[in-house]
């Protein structure tokens, strides 16, 4: 829990978003909202359209149908303006998927320049300080290949920070990682959250999210099956399927 | 100088092996002449067919499958055909069909010369293949890096430009090489329509002189001294563009 901020408006509004990929249903009738500053944590079995739901609200994926809005902007939308969607939310992958052959700092201040035309001497103040504040001091100049797991996960979400996104998105951002350095990674999105910036993490950690998480949902099969508050839903699920999927995870 | 010259003349008397290149001032010149058509003809063409290429590839990931298709046509014809027939077919055939141009001189003479059809013929040839090499550099490029690259706000062409293209080219340098290199050989060909390179150079000297043994031999080192060149820096540019602790 993050006692420490107020939650605001929504800033991500999910309505009855449907999912197919041919006849096969991904998502099926998913509603729900991240307000402002808030950290939501969305689990389930693999499978149950966890991270097709977080790459539809970046539009990385058309949705079949319902409505998912950013900030006021409506994602599925033929005339959706993606700079503007994708100015708003940065999203950290499984695999990291830095630029291989660029520096740290280079893939930090790559799309600020190129994307959003800004002055490269201010972002590279900006990103030298998002390298600082993933705690890779001394590590501008590794390239990628040069870098341990979590010390590329921690460049890709300063990558994503240096376009002063409103909403992170987390696509199980440790599942490729070792105990160790996952530890590493975590820490830097709790700091995030915990300065209330909006996050929607889709995870495993079960322990991060009981954590940190305002709000848990469970997936399966493209629904929601259950969701409320971490203490709550831990504590005493509901659902005879969450608890079976919480017995086998805990 | 002197010395060298005396030296192949007096080779060429007491041993009959004639370098005339060596000691005779007009044959060297001929030869030099052909080196420099030979160099200068490969250049252009190394570039006209790197373009050629990078056009191909681009269109053959476009939405429209007309681009797609021509690209496709493209490639098979000119990569199933031998290029001494391409060669053929462009200055005999698609230049009797050009309408003539009249000259300085008020002569009649073709609108592309033999030079211009050999450039045009051996870089749409070696293009047709450096189109197939940099499509399967794109497509080595993981589709998870270009989403990366979408997620942060950039277009097609930007991702093309910034992240695709460079990772691509350094996949493809070694097959890009090795098509360059068969690109300066093919040069050759153009001693079929009259252009003074290499080829067409020793073969004026050895009409003359009768010395066909030597000039072969001058002929194959001087090539293979060119490729190596060529060789070497391709190297040292794939050198150049390794990355640190990465291995495409």
């Amino acid at each position: 829990m993050n006692p420490g901020h107020v939650l605001g408006a929504p800033i991500v509004v999910l309505n009855r978003v449907e999912k197919r990929f041919g006849d096969n249903p991904v998502l099926r009738d998913v509603s729900f909202s991240v307000a402002r500053g808030e950290c939501v944590c969305v689990i389930g079995p693999s499978g149950s359209g966890k991270s097709t739901l977080l790459r539809a609200i970046n539009a990385l994926v058309p949705i079949s149908a319902g409505s998912i809005a950013v900030d006021g902007i409506e994602v599925n939308d033929p005339k959706l303006d993606k700079l503007a969607l994708r100015r708003r939310v940065g999203i950290v992958f499984q695999q990291y998927n830095l630029f291989p052959h660029k520096t740290a700092l280079d893939n930090v201040m790559m799309a600020p320049i190129h994307v959003l035309k800004e002055n490269p001497a201010e972002v590279e103040a900006r990103a030298r300080a998002l390298i600082a504040k993933v705690r890779l001091t001394g590590k501008e100049a590794a390239y990628p290949g040069e870098l341990s797991g979590g010390q590329q996960q921690r460049v890709a979400i300063a990558r994503a920070l240096a376009m002063n996104p409103k909403v992170m998105l987390f696509d199980e951002v440790t599942a490729a990682l070792d105990p160790e350095t996952k530890k590493e990674v975590l820490v830097t999105v709790r700091e995030l959250a915990a300065e209330g910036m909006t996050c929607l993490l889709v995870t495993h950690e079960m322990g991060f999210a009981r954590e940190v998480a305002d709000h848990v949902y469970f997936t399966e099969d493209g629904v929601i099956v259950e969701h409320g508050p971490p203490a709550e839903f831990f504590g005493s699920p509901k659902q005879a399927r969450t608890r079976a999927f919480l017995d086998q995870v805990l | 100088m002197d010395g060298t010259a005396d030296f192949f003349r007096w080779l060429a008397e007491a041993h009959r092996i004639d370098v005339s290149i060596a000691y005779d001032p007009l044959d060297r010149k001929r030869f030099l002449i052909g080196l420099w058509t030979t160099i200068w003809l490969s250049g252009v063409c190394i570039g006209s067919s790197i373009l050629v290429g990078l056009i191909g590839a681009w269109l053959h990931g476009a939405r429209s499958a007309a681009a797609r298709g021509a690209v496709q046509v493209f490639v098979q014809f000119f990569r199933n055909t031998p290029p001494l027939v391409q060669l053929a077919f462009f200055y005999f055939a698609v230049s009797a069909a050009l309408p003539p141009v009249t000259d300085r001189f008020g002569a009649s003479v073709p609108l592309i010369d033999n030079v211009g059809w050999a450039i045009v013929s051996f870089s749409l040839f070696a293009g047709a293949f450096n189109v197939e090499i940099f499509r399967s550099g794109i497509e080595a490029v993981p589709r998870a890096t270009v989403e990366a690259a979408e997620s942060l706000g950039y277009t097609r062409l930007a991702a093309y430009r910034h992240v695709v293209l460079p990772l691509a080219f350094r996949v493809c340098l070694p097959a890009l090489g090795n098509n360059l290199v068969n690109l300066v050989k093919t040069t050759t060909l153009a001693y079929a329509i009259g252009v003074p390179e290499l080829l067409y150079a020793a073969s004026q000297v050895w009409s003359e002189v009768f010395n066909v043994r030597e000039m072969m031999v001058v002929l194959l080192l001087t090539y293979v001294a060119l490729v190596a060149v060529l060789v070497h820096g391709l190297r040292r540019w794939e050198r150049a563009m390794r990355i640190p602790g990465y291995s495409a």
